[in-house]
């Protein structure tokens, strides 16, 4: 019955699926991608199968392009801003992942 | 009648309590917001609007209801200058910026592992 395997529950340590990835993460600065062209580094203080998240020490990118109307050059522009403790909605992200490292 | 009988059984009505919490829908999000009901906060909506306020409430949705609204950023988007109290659908929220000295990072961790473990089974 279900409620027998309830009572032996403990943590288990294996990786099953993707959300498990996600709760080695815990603690752990991530970086996020988000829709909107929107990234955001920080460190995972809490998220749920919605990826819900929280997020310390937040880094938020936002990057725009600009398209110069005679020349049609592309001018990619990013703005940052920093929030000590953000709640993140699932519906807006799409990739968690370590934080990137240069080289 | 019916409450009667579980009266008597006790053990049972604590399994089938223990058995619907990990079934019904989680709450980790919704508790952790109502421990932050009367403190302030900014609502990014997915509009670039950011709302300002005194978190009143919350529902199992997350949409939210804010006392004392003032609009952060520039106000170049919409003055909301009469408008006192507001009531947020969850799902047009982007972000909630939070007093990060009013939260529990500790247990919040611990909390995650928990409905991780929970959506699981």
């Amino acid at each position: 019955m279900k409620t027998g395997r309830f009572e032996q529950q403990p943590t288990t340590n294996t990786v099953e699926e993707p959300l498990d990835l996600i709760r080695l993460s815990l603690d752990e600065r991530i970086y996020v991608k988000m829709r909107n062209d929107r990234e955001l580094r920080g460190r995972l203080h809490a998220y749920d199968q919605h990826l819900n998240m929280i997020l310390g020490d937040v880094e938020e990118t936002v990057t725009t392009v600009e398209i110069d109307e005679e020349t049609y050059e592309e001018l990619y522009k990013s703005t940052k801003r920093n929030i000590p403790m953000l709640f993140v909605r699932g519906d807006g992200v799409v990739l968690v992942a370590p934080p990137l490292r240069v080289g | 009648e019916c409450f009667k009988k579980k009266k008597k059984q006790p053990t049972a009505t604590l399994t089938v309590q223990l058995t619907l919490a990990c079934v019904s829908a989680p709450q980790l999000f919704y508790s952790f917001f109502k421990s932050l009901v009367g403190k302030d906060v900014v609502v990014e909506l997915k509009n670039d609007l950011s709302i300002c306020g005194t978190l009143h409430s919350v529902d199992q949705y997350l949409n939210i209801k804010l006392t004392d609204i003032s609009v952060t950023d520039p106000e170049k988007y919409p003055h909301m200058l009469s408008v006192k109290n507001c009531f947020i659908r969850g799902s047009v929220v982007r972000y909630v910026q939070l007093p990060a000295d009013e939260v529990d990072t500790q247990l919040l961790q611990d909390a995650a592992r928990k409905e991780a473990m929970q959506q699981k089974q």
